[in-house]
């Protein structure tokens, strides 16, 4: 994702995320209609950190995406831990709920996982397109490819 | 002409999407089909299949008559002199590449090519390969602050005596239109060539190309109510003639031998290939579906529907419109306060309503405009009243969450 020339961030960044994905999945399920999932999202967006400027850079760029995406991964002790942010609020959001799921896991849970069904299941069918419509399927490609 | 018959000739339409029905506003990306088109293109699959110009069986005569049918529909559509100046392609995209390539030849370093700003990539990048080809130089034509070509800054430029202007008709975001006419008639003065990109234009406006008086004009199937993968390049038969054909093999032949290949006449020669048979088909009866409307009455509605649009947008409150003229066609771009535009996408495909989100494949003009990026919404002859309160609405809804 990027050189080690560049800007990287510190490893409590990565740890400072505590995702559940059971807890999303629940606060989901009580999501009404579309708008209050969005609302949902939008939310869980915010508790992503905001990536410094410093950090917005091209080699951490997802390609595939029309907002802006950046991604950084760290593997400790065989652990996958992700920050990402973009310039886009839902996509923000929607990048939280991948990290929801990869937060934390290894590989083999990563490189297993059904992106789409996790999706689906929260109500938001055909998020994930190969196009740069939003560019999670870029970011969930991303994602896994880190953790290999 | 009652919209709601229209509409029925598009089954597209007709479907819901979760629980809305579907609200197109993307015409400009591309348009939906009416049933005369797709029952086209499936009548050749079923019954004439078969390559044209080549095999002596039935089949293929019936083909390469409607394929070359196709030819003369095209050359009256756009008041073309010579079938032979009808070239088909894959689309607009293939065809400039095709003129930036075939010019190779007559383009040498220093020489000078005008591009409008506004222009979709497809008429920006070939140009671009020409000039890293060629050692040419590309230079911007500014826009103005009503995002209008700068007719000033545009003399200025032409003093450099430009080889070639590359124009769009219509914007493919904003949708504004230049004076093609005029600013052709410019560049000729000082001898350019002009290629105008017409993709935008053609389902909206009559297009002449005598008029215009251009020396190129292309234009895409799938904007005009036609199939993907197929598009026109039209050129001066002597301008055609002077091309080096981006494409070789196939019946673009006369001879070959391991010494020498002879290339055939026009409009064979940048014909390479077996050429997208259904869809030249399709584009046929897309060109008859357009003929068969009532012209005065359908580009008066067009007019008041994107009127309509501007003046619903911009009583929403807190959007800002780019380039919106009175006399603009087919599109509306803007943004949503500070919203990224894709937000806005996203939350418009909800419930229902597609539009474009993004660049729009010009990144030049969102830089001019200081932008990342914007909503386009498009019309087309389908597109009714209520899908546009219905989009209006939809954006309110949007509003409300992200605001």
């Amino acid at each position: 994702m990027s050189s080690s020339k560049t800007p990287q961030p510190v490893k409590a960044q990565y740890l400072a995320l505590t995702f559940d994905s059971e807890a999303i999945l629940a606060r989901f399920e009580h999501a009404a209609n579309w708008q209050e999932r969005y609302r949902e999202i939008m939310l869980l967006g915010k508790t992503l950190p905001t990536l410094d400027d410093a950090l917005r850079v091209e080699q951490a760029q997802v390609r595939g995406c029309e907002s802006s995406a950046w991604l950084y991964h760290i593997n400790i002790e065989g652990k996958n831990y992700y920050l990402a942010d973009s310039d886009a609020r839902i996509v923000k959001g929607l990048i939280a709920l991948l990290l929801a799921m990869t937060h934390g896991q290894s590989a083999q849970t990563i490189a297993a996982l059904d992106i789409n069904a996790y999706f689906d299941k929260l109500g938001l069918t055909g998020q994930l397109s190969p196009s740069r419509t939003n560019g999670l399927f870029a970011l969930a490609a991303a994602i896994k490819s880190a953790a290999e | 002409m009652d919209v709601n018959l229209l509409r029925e000739q598009f089954p597209a339409l007709a479907q819901t999407l979760g629980d809305y029905p579907l609200c197109y506003l993307d015409t400009a990306a591309t348009s939906q089909k009416p049933k005369q088109v797709l029952d086209a293109m499936a009548n050749y699959y079923q019954y004439d299949n078969a390559n044209v110009h080549r095999a002596a069986h039935q089949l293929s005569t019936r083909a390469t008559i409607s394929y070359e049918a196709v030819r003369d529909s095209v050359q009256a559509f756009i008041h073309a002199q010579r079938r032979e100046e009808i070239i088909f392609t894959h689309g607009t995209t293939l065809g400039i590449n095709m003129i930036a390539h075939g010019l190779s030849q007559q383009v040498k370093k220093g020489d000078v090519i005008l591009v409008d700003t506004a222009a979709h990539h497809a008429n920006i990048v070939p140009w671009q390969m020409l000039a890293k080809r060629t050692g040419a130089l590309i230079k911007p034509i500014p826009l103005d602050d009503q995002l209008r070509i700068d007719n000033k800054a545009y003399l200025q430029l032409l003093k450099e005596q430009p080889v070639i202007v590359a124009l769009c008709h219509v914007s493919n975001v904003l949708g504004t239109v230049n004076p093609v006419k005029q600013m052709v008639a410019q560049a000729k003065a000082v001898g350019a060539i002009t290629v105008i990109d017409g993709a935008q234009a053609i389902a909206h406006m009559d297009v002449d190309v005598q008029q215009i008086n251009c020396d190129f004009y292309l234009f895409s199937g799938h904007k005009m109510y036609g199939p993907t993968g197929v598009g026109i390049l039209f050129g001066r038969y002597q301008q055609l003639d002077k091309l080096d054909p981006l494409l070789t093999g196939g019946e673009m032949i006369t001879s070959v031998s391991f010494d020498n290949t002879v290339f055939n006449i026009l409009p064979n020669r940048l014909e390479a290939g077996t050429p997208p048979i259904s869809e030249v088909i399709g584009l046929g009866e897309a060109i008859n579906f357009i003929k068969a409307l009532p012209k005065t009455e359908t580009q008066a509605r067009e007019a008041e529907l994107l009127s309509y649009l501007q003046v619903s947008l911009r009583s929403l409150g807190d959007i800002t419109l780019y380039g919106a003229h009175d006399d603009n066609l087919g599109a509306v771009a803007f943004n949503l306060a500070d919203e990224h535009h894709q937000d806005v996408g996203i939350l418009l495909d909800q419930q229902g309503v597609a539009v474009r989100c993004g660049h729009h494949c010009a990144m030049p003009l969102m830089q001019s405009l200081n932008i990342k990026g914007c909503c386009r919404a498009s019309i087309g002859v389908y597109t009714s009243v209520e899908d546009i309160d219905r989009f209006i609405d939809a954006l309110k809804s949007v509003k409300e969450l992200l605001l």
